[in-house]
């Protein structure tokens, strides 16, 4: 068993020799965050006393979720044999909405910890992540975690894990972050299998982005893997894909707290200051170099986040307009991913329409926004980027159904996602209905051991991004989980369907839906909305309409009644302060022509049968 | 008839003392009586009422020491008055409501009137009257309340119709009904009876029977309420359970035009949203004073009062009510003092209730602006606006909360 290092590797001087760089691939609750915590008590870098749950997920949101949203990388000693190592452990965000941060993060290790929960076994997500840590040639130590729980079932998912990576399962290091149990083994087995970081020491400095953090204090933290050669203090630094150049005010490494040093060398992993205000400017993926003797090429894998959910929020109360703008202002200064345009909806007034990397992208941003900038907010329902080809040749980009055009269409592609589901082989049969009542091709099914599959259908984003996850969840009873990335376009039958009260288009209900489920869309609707809206004196159709065509038709009755039969000496009171109220709640209707809609009415309109939430949760 | 639950309002002085603005311009208005009997034979499953069955109560606050504790707020409630600069003016309208004031002797009933009539006196003519269960009265008893002061009497019919009445709960013989109206007329009393509406289970006929049947007995005056489930009674604790059926808003508006026109038919005119009599004479004044905004004391566990735009409420159980009594302190509970602008509304709120309705130019700009509206909604009669009055149509009496809040906003 190894001892805690007496003396630490000291950064700008540390042979790349005794450097081991590693992630931990887990999904959502399989205990990263626990095990990470006790590897930063078992080193020594956080004393007892500082020790909170969950020391390196920083948010609120995130400690509560369960979930890490930002990655951040530990500078942490550790001795075997005699020597010291420095191990820099990268947390990486565990959603699928991330895919593109975790692979910068993955391309910054030579070896990744494959966490699983041993009663649970391996997830899609983290079968996704492993398979990109592969692909990245990085050295997996598989790991089942939480042996200490009754319902563990550490033989059949160590030979689980064997067969994906293609080991024996008596090498599966079985582990409790909870109780420690396991972890000085499988820290001085990082040591053991994990190669050295090689760079050139000589050459132009390469050190890659995998993190950007805003600080209200400090600007953008910059979180970086060198590569080759070395940075310095008050050097004039580049990004590669910019051209742009920043004055280097501090350089450091985290341990886990932020400790300033004389540099980073080949194969270190720290943190970057410039001064510069915006996330934007110091991109995930991107290569920094020295302005003086800058490399000619930049490291590959780089690309723009592009986002590909979209959403409309709007304040609840239109005066908070202002609010909402500077809070998404602030928000996209730590949120490379976050873009946004202004717009506005009959309905709902003045809003923005968002785009994200996802649907717990959009819930994460919707929280925080809410949260931290005591907002409410009305989100429409999320939807797709459809591309339009009309038939005189122009080409129209709709994040929006209401900017859907109205002119002859020659064709519309919607984007398309590879889709990974693992779920245990009885619901193989139910996951392939409802992927196929999604417009679902199956692309391939394998065994991952003998009550286990992992099954690959090729879907419209557009059908996963409402409500997939919760009916999959659902119909496998809680045991499915989904992976997926983009995958191209294709070409589709797909048409707008618009909902009219009293003959009033309602723009925030405009939905783009393939043609064989608009009708269902246009009942599921209307029939919703006749349920929500309260009944006005007079009547109000509601109807759901393919351009001209009507395609469902409900109808709200004319309210007959509305007064209280009793109103006597002790009824004045109660019946004042009724009244008052009503009077209150009729400022927070929406008027649509005449017909009086409660904001209630669209938040529950918008949003999907069954509450969306918790979708970050396995 | 006092409901059960309390609002929420400022502390009330141990005294009784009102404040200032109470006694403003107190000789104009008139001053009425309510005194709350909190007694029923059986508790209704519809009802919300402050009521205690004869059983559950001891002290003062029981049957037979309660005529007692009542005078003793007559006296305190004089006081307080006279205390809080008020002048005396005599009782323009006595009301005794319930629970079931019958359910206590006529002796007892015509005391607590005897004590607030040598308080205040009582105007020439002044309408006395007790609400009643045809079970609970005799020819005697009857005699009895007539000889004492009373003037009228309100029999809680509620329906003509057996399983009517058995979800409701009330357990009177509709047969009874007859009786005891005759009884009341031959001694004198002018008579009303109450109807219920929209029972779950009651079809549009039995409604039609019920109108007709109460029709026969030719009262002087109907009240006809459609069934409101309170929170927190039997009746809702049913309806939760799908034990029976929820009530309907359509079912009550049809049911409310059947009788409105037979009413009509029969020579009865509606004076409120839910009250037609015979002449406007033998409209039930003590009610009208509440919608009139006028000034009342009332009597009893629960009772709420009125005195120049502050209301106040008193402590709802009996026994509580009855230690403070003979603490010699007010039984109020809370009260409230109205503002300006909240008299204002409650003005509205109430008085559009009226077949007298509102004077268009008591009403401001914004009130005017609205008329239109409603006129174009067919919720109030446009050639009685032009004669200077907002009076509700039928249409309009059915939306009547509607029109109040169009004429706040």
């Amino acid at each position: 068993m190894s001892p805690m290092a007496r003396t630490a590797p000291v950064p700008a001087a540390t042979d790349p020799a005794i450097i081991r760089n590693f992630c931990i691939i887990a999904h959502i609750d399989h205990g990263k965050s626990t095990l990470a915590d006790r590897m930063l008590q078992l080193t020594g870098v956080v004393q007892q006393r500082d020790m909170k749950a969950q020391y390196l997920d920083r948010m609120d949101i995130e400690r509560e979720r369960g979930i890490t949203i930002k990655s951040q990388a530990v500078r942490i000693p550790w001795e075997v044999d005699g020597t010291s190592y420095c191990l820099n452990m990268i947390d990486t965000p565990g959603h699928v909405d991330f895919t593109y941060e975790v692979s910068r993060s993955l391309a910054a290790c030579e070896g990744a910890i494959l966490l699983v929960d041993a009663a649970q076994g391996i997830e899609a997500q983290t079968l996704a992540n492993l398979y990109l840590a592969m692909e990245n040639n990085l050295t997996i130590i598989p790991v089942l975690n939480k042996i200490d729980l009754p319902a563990a079932q550490p033989e059949k998912y160590a030979a689980e894990l064997a067969n994906l990576i293609g080991g024996k399962p008596e090498d599966v290091l079985m582990v409790s972050g909870k109780t420690g149990v396991g972890v000085e083994e499988l820290l001085d087995q990082i040591v053991r299998d994990l190669p050295a970081p090689q760079g050139d020491p000589n050459a132009p400095a390469r050190a890659m982005i995998f993190d950007s953090v805003y600080d209200t204090y400090r600007g953008v933290v910059t979180y970086v893997r060198v590569i080759d050669g070395s940075l310095s203090p008050r050097e004039k630094i580049q990004m590669m894909s910019t051209r742009a150049t920043h004055e280097l005010l501090e350089i450091g490494v985290s341990s886990p707290e932020p400790k300033p040093s004389k540099g980073l060398g080949v194969g270190e992993v720290g943190y970057l200051i410039t001064g510069v205000k915006d996330v934007r400017l110091s991109k995930v993926g991107d290569t920094v170099t020295t302005f003086h003797k800058p490399a000619t090429e930049a490291l590959a894998g780089y690309h723009d986040a592009k986002p590909m959910v979209f959403s409309g929020l709007y304040p609840l109360d239109g005066t908070d307009y202002p609010v909402l703008r500077d809070a998404l202002e602030k928000l996209m200064l730590n949120d490379a991913a976050l873009v946004y345009e202004p717009e506005t909806s009959a309905a709902l007034g003045f809003g923005f329409r968002v785009g994200f990397l996802g649907l717990l992208h959009l819930e994460i941003t919707r929280e925080r926004l809410e949260r931290e900038h005591n907002l409410d907010l009305i989100s429409t329902a999320p939807n797709v980027e459809y591309e339009v080809t009309l038939e005189d040749k122009k080409v129209v980009h709709v994040t929006n159904p209401s900017e859907y055009p109205t002119g002859k269409i020659a064709e519309v592609r919607e984007p398309m996602v590879a889709a990974t589901i693992l779920a245990p082989t009885e619901f193989v049969g139910a996951i392939m209905e409802l992927c196929q009542t999604r417009r679902g091709i199956l692309g391939g099914m394998d065994y991952l051991s003998e009550d286990r599959v992992e099954i690959r259908y090729r879907l419209p984003l557009a059908e996963i991004v409402f409500d997939f996850f919760d009916i999959l969840k659902s119909k496998t009873r809680g045991y499915g989980s989904l992976d997926w990335k983009a995958d191209g376009d294709q070409v589709a039958d797909l048409v707008k369907v618009d909902i009219m009260l009293q003959g009033e288009q309602v723009d925030a209900f405009s939905a783009i839906t393939h043609r064989d489920k608009s009708y269902a869309y246009g009942v599921m609707m209307t029939g919703k909305l006749r349920e929500l809206i309260p009944r006005q004196q007079f009547e109000v159709p509601i109807q759901a309409a393919i351009g001209a065509r009507i395609i469902a038709r409900e109808n709200i009755r004319a309210i007959r009644k509305d007064v209280l039969a009793k109103c006597y000496g002790g009824d004045i009171s109660r019946k004042r302060k009724l009244l008052e109220k009503q009077k209150e709640g009729k400022k927070r209707m929406k008027m649509v022509g005449r017909v009086e809609v409660p904001q209630e009415a669209f938040i529950a309109a918008l949003s999907s049968e069954e509450p969306v939430k918790d979708k970050s949760k396995k | 008839m006092t409901p059960s639950v309390l609002p929420l309002g400022d502390p009330a002085p141990a005294d009784g003392v009102l404040p200032a603005q109470a006694a403003i311009g107190a000789a104009d208005r008139k001053f009425s009586l309510y005194v709350h009997i909190p007694f029923c034979a059986v508790r209704c499953g519809y009802c919300d009422f402050n009521t205690y069955t004869a059983t559950e109560l001891g002290g003062g606050a029981s049957q037979d020491a309660y005529a007692e504790t009542a005078v003793r707020e007559v006296e305190f409630a004089a006081q307080a008055m006279s205390a809080s600069g008020l002048p005396k003016r005599k009782l323009s309208t006595v009301f005794f409501g319930g629970g079931t004031p019958t359910l206590l002797a006529a002796g007892d009933l015509t005391r607590i009137l005897a004590a607030a009539v040598a308080r205040w006196g009582l105007e020439d003519g002044a309408e006395v009257t007790t609400e009643a269960n045809p079970d609970s009265v005799t020819r005697e008893s009857l005699q009895q309340l007539f000889d004492g002061g009373f003037t009228r009497v309100s029999f809680g019919m509620q329906s003509a119709i057996p399983h009517v009445l058995k979800v409701l709960d009330r357990t009177h013989n509709p047969e009874r009904v007859p009786q005891a109206v005759a009884w009341a007329r031959e001694v004198g009393l002018r008579v009303s009876v109450d109807l219920i509406y929209g029972t779950p289970g009651e079809s549009f006929a039995d409604w039609e029977t019920s109108v007709r049947t109460a029709l026969s007995y030719e009262p002087d005056h109907i009240s006809a309420y459609s069934l409101i489930v309170e929170e927190g009674t039997k009746l809702a604790a049913q309806i939760r359970r799908g034990q029976v059926p929820n009530i309907d808003d359509d079912d009550h508006a049809a049911k409310y035009e059947l009788a409105d026109r037979l009413f009509q038919e029969a020579g009865l005119s509606w004076y409120e949203v839910s009250n037609w009599s015979r002449t406007p004479q033998d409209a039930c004044q003590h009610n009208l004073a509440y919608w009139r905004g006028d000034d009342w004391w009332g009597i009893g566990p629960g009772a709420h009062s009125h005195v120049g735009g502050v209301r106040w409420w008193n402590v709802k159980h009996p026994t509580a009510y009855a230690n403070r009594l003979d603490k010699g302190e007010s039984p109020a509970a809370g009260r409230e003092t109205l503002d300006a602008q909240t008299r204002e509304l409650e003005r509205i709120m109430l008085v559009s209730r009226l077949s007298e309705g509102l004077a268009v130019d008591t009403l401001s700009p914004t009130a005017r602006k609205a008329i239109a509206g409603l006129i174009a909604q067919e919720l109030v009669d446009p050639l009685k606006v032009f004669a200077g009055t907002l009076v509700l149509t039928l249409k309009g009496r059915l939306l009547g909360d509607a029109v109040t809040r169009a004429l706040l906003d």
